[in-house]
């Protein structure tokens, strides 16, 4: 199963960076999102999956699952959104004070 | 010694202060007593009973590095030269310089420049040597651009800065290998350890080293062409600094270490052959000059090369002219130097076309230069210093030692290259006379009428004189005292040599003979010849190539700038994760750490297979969806998608929190796209679209053979054993995560918070906050 999740973690990777190469500000925010996904899984799939129970403490019960990554994986969830909410907001911003969403087109005055 | 080598630099402090009275008095009146005093300190050493003088003051000690001061005959000499020639030209300065001049600039740069150059004569310690080695680089650059709104000044300054800075750049690792190889910092005990030096395998780089920085501060051939274009400096900077002084810092410093490679044949033909390359070319370009300065320019790369020269020959009479030289040199060309000042400054141009016939209008001057040039030229008369040691030259040119068969044709080329650069010297310093004081007298063409300097403005060069002429009659008084000791430090035993007028008729004589003769039928022949100047060196010029490597390597570095910084994100992106996933992978095949057999792997359910499968298409359709809408629904699919997954792998608390920012975050895109215009479709070129598929699957299938190999080489058990023991009876709770989250591992949580308050406040910022383009 490791195997499978792996595989998927990747495909997020590649089509995240996929759309992070793009030139529309819309899609860069969309690929950083995809990317924290496969990052997410990836920390998880590389944790074993599926060694025993929930991490609940319950009595008579000895396997747990790795707590560890989780809580790690539950503090990047919440960092990854305040990110994505703010980059969201820039990309608006970024948009109304241009008119163009376009990277292309979005260079430093200094370019020549 | 310590007190005479930073005085000047105390009272460079104080110059900007004593310069505000300027209007008053000069200020070089003010300060003409440093080098004064430096000079009857240095003064009382001179006799025949002298004897090596050390001192020492810790400065870095753990470094090794201490101001440790060593003065022997050679450094005497040289001290001597900077503190009595320094003061002269600070008299002279006073008359030549109008009191409108930023004088306090003027004198600041020039007391920094005497005692950088007292330092570096003086210095026991090699890198005190190399401080004030590049404290002469940086005066010197401030002086010759003393007149810095002039664009041939900066021009002049930032060459000779370029390419002096560059010699002393390769000194300093030049003396860095000699301190890894001898241990030591001192030149003195480097000089005991001559043999250490001589076996070590970074020999080579050592002489390479030494010599690219002697080379370019004394300007050799081809380095000589910084000297010519810093003739733009104030003529008493270039009497002091160009003639006397700084070119001769590489001199000295060859001086210095010639007793560690004295008989080693590589350091034989280098040095010799440089040098005597410098003066037949310098003494062939000088003659067609028609600057006085741009003449005596290179006359001093020519002389400086006869130096050079003498110092590679390394027997104890080359070495014993060479130190006669440098003060006869230091004496004749400093003179030399002042007079062309005055010429300039009473008639306005320096150009030697202009001029001519002034020596019944200029007689003081004129005399003056009769002795300079004819010194220079070596005219054999009993009273001119020049010819003595030029004799000697001569003399030593006559080597009889050869290794190899380019030494063996190096000691056939000596002489026959040292008469042709003397004729040509003899036939140029008759032309700086002549045509600057014979001839035809043209007032029309001189921008004004010329009269005789002011009678204080003449004592310099005439003190100057004065030597020359009193080296010539009493050359032994000047052997005992102080050449004597200066040559005996260069060779490293004792020389014992009489300065004759009269040598008998050895060849040194003829070849003498040949010099004057040949050089006058040159002279008065010249107008005839001088169309030879087109053919050689016609459009060869080393300036050329200095200017065309300037300029190629600033527009080559400008154009490999703009070739990448283009401003294009994507660029950068392609760019980073290009060399992420080059290192990686390299990394990956060069260490063998590619392992995809997996053994221990949790069982395959079908449940998770279908959402996988979801969540994967759902990935790949973002990239293929072009309406807004279905983008962000995609998008939130694959979040959905994942907190199943989180479900299925028994993380209770991931799956709501990711469900709960999930459903936030598409909200959020959902408020966004509205203001957001459409994802049209993109033109990109096929070319762009193939790069960026490559990437990332290379990327994803980087990813995918990492995260398969570190699953496969677990070096150690995880540690959640202790927060699954622990979880309940140290920490309270029954949800290990939270309990981890808050109690083991607050301060995660408390920055995490943190971080989402920034991201609020920015936010709200942004929104708020209009001040570029005016509220809305």
């Amino acid at each position: 199963m490791e195997i499978i999740m792996t595989v998927l973690a990747s495909i997020l990777f590649a089509t995240g960076i996929y759309n992070l190469l793009q030139k529309q500000l819309l899609r860069i925010v969309i690929g950083t999102v995809l990317v924290s996904h496969g990052a997410h899984l990836f920390l998880l799939t590389m944790s074993q999956l599926k060694r025993g129970a929930p991490p609940l403490v319950v009595d008579g019960v000895t396997q747990y699952t790795d707590p560890l990554p989780q809580a790690l994986i539950l503090t990047a969830i919440v960092i990854s959104f305040g990110v994505t909410s703010f980059l969201l907001v820039l990309a608006y911003r970024t948009y109304t004070l241009n008119k163009t969403d376009n990277m292309e087109e979005l260079r430093g005055s200094e370019h020549e | 010694m310590i007190y005479a080598v930073f005085a000047p630099l105390l009272f460079a402090v104080l110059i900007p202060f004593l310069s505000r009275w300027k209007d008053r008095v000069h200020t070089g009146w003010l300060i003409l007593p440093v080098p004064l005093a430096i000079f009857i300190y240095f003064l009382q050493f001179v006799g025949p009973n002298f004897e090596p003088q050390s001192m020492s003051v810790d400065w870095i000690p753990s470094l090794n590095i201490s101001l440790s001061f060593y003065l022997d005959g050679l450094s005497l000499l040289f001290s001597l030269l900077i503190s009595g020639i320094g003061m002269l030209v600070v008299l002279y300065s006073i008359y030549y310089l109008n009191h409108k001049e930023q004088l306090g600039h003027f004198y600041t740069y020039l007391y920094i420049f005497m005692s950088a150059m007292l330092g570096v004569v003086l210095s026991d310690n090699v890198y005190v040597l190399y401080t004030f080695w590049e404290m002469t680089s940086i005066s010197s650059f401030l002086l010759i651009g003393y007149w810095h709104y002039r664009e041939r000044s900066r021009y002049g300054a930032l060459k000779s800065m370029l390419i002096t800075v560059f010699g002393g750049f390769s000194l300093l690792g030049g003396l860095i290998l000699l301190n890894i190889v001898t241990g030591t910092t001192s030149i003195r005990e480097m000089v005991a350890q001559s043999e250490v030096i001589l076996d070590s395998p970074y020999f080579p780089l050592i002489l390479v080293f030494l010599l690219l920085g002697a080379f370019t501060k004394s300007a050799q051939f081809p380095f000589h062409i910084w000297l010519p274009d810093a003739m733009e400096a104030p003529t008493p900077v270039s009497a002091y600094l160009h003639s006397a002084t700084m070119v001769k810092a590489g001199i000295y410093l060859i001086a210095r270490f010639s007793p560690i490679f004295a008989g080693e044949p590589n350091f034989f033909v280098v040095v010799s052959l440089f040098g005597i390359v410098t003066l037949a070319w310098a003494s062939y370009m000088a003659v067609r000059q028609t600057d006085l300065k741009g003449i005596l320019a290179y006359s001093t790369i020519s002389q400086l090369g006869m130096i050079m020269a003498m110092l590679g020959f390394g027997t104890d009479v080359a070495l014993f002219a060479a130190v006669f030289h440098i003060l006869n040199h230091a004496t004749f060309k400093g003179s030399l130097f002042m007079i062309a000042g005055i010429v300039d400054h009473e008639t306005g141009t320096r150009d030697i076309r202009k001029l001519g016939g002034l020596f019944t209008l200029m007689p003081i001057s004129g005399t003056l230069a009769i002795f300079g040039t004819f010194s220079m030229a070596g005219v054999p008369l009993p009273f001119l210093n020049g010819f003595y040691s030029k004799e000697m030259f001569f003399e030593a040119t006559l080597l009889n030692q050869a290794a190899g068969p380019f030494g063996q044709f190096l000691v056939a080329a000596i002489p026959v290259l040292a008469v042709v650069g003397s004729i040509f010297t003899f036939v140029y310093s008759m032309y700086l006379f002549f045509g600057t004081f014979r001839g035809k007298y043209r007032e029309e063409e001189l921008p004004q009428k010329p009269h005789e300097a002011p009678k204080m403005m003449l004592l310099p060069p005439f003190l100057l004189v004065l030597g020359v002429i009193l080296i010539g009659l009493i050359p032994e008084v000047f052997n005992q005292s102080l050449i004597t000791h200066a040559a005996d430090a260069v060779f490293g035993e004792e020389i014992n040599k009489s300065i004759y007028f009269w040598h008998g008729l050895v060849p040194a004589f003829y070849m003498s003979l040949a010099v004057v003769v040949l050089g006058v039928a040159l002279y008065l022949t010249k107008h005839k010849w001088e169309g030879v100047y087109s053919i050689l060196p016609g459009k060869l010029s080393f300036n050329r190539i200095y200017d065309w490597l300037v300029e190629k390597i600033e527009s080559t570095s400008n154009r490999i700038t703009t070739s990448y910084m283009t401003g294009s994100l994507r660029l950068y992106m392609v760019l980073l994760l290009t060399a992420i996933f080059v290192i990686t992978s390299g990394v990956l095949v060069q260490t063998g750490g590619i392992n995809l057999e997996v053994t221990d792997v949790a069982p395959i359910t079908v449940t998770e297979v279908i959402v996988a499968l979801f969540i994967a298409f759902a990935a790949i359709a973002t990239i293929f969806t072009h309406n807004r809408i279905a983008v962000i629904l995609t998008v939130g699919v694959v979040g959905y998608g994942l907190s199943i997954l989180f479900v299925l792998y028994r993380a209770p608390d991931l799956a709501l929190t990711q469900l709960i920012v999930e459903t936030v975050t598409v909200a959020l895109f959902m408020l966004c796209f509205y203001h957001l215009p459409n994802l049209s479709k993109t033109k990109a070129p096929l070319f762009q679209k193939g790069i960026n598929v490559a990437i990332s699957v290379g990327f994803g299938l980087l990813m995918m053979v990492v995260g398969i190999s570190a699953y496969n080489s677990r070096a150690f058990d995880p540690i959640s054993d202790f927060f699954i023991e622990n979880s309940y009876p140290l920490g309270g709770g029954d949800n290990m995560v939270n309990v981890i989250l808050v109690d083991f591992r607050g301060i995660d949580t408390l920055f995490e918070v943190a971080v989402l308050f920034g991201a609020a406040l920015a936010v709200y910022a942004m929104i708020k906050l209009r001040r570029n383009k005016g509220a809305k």
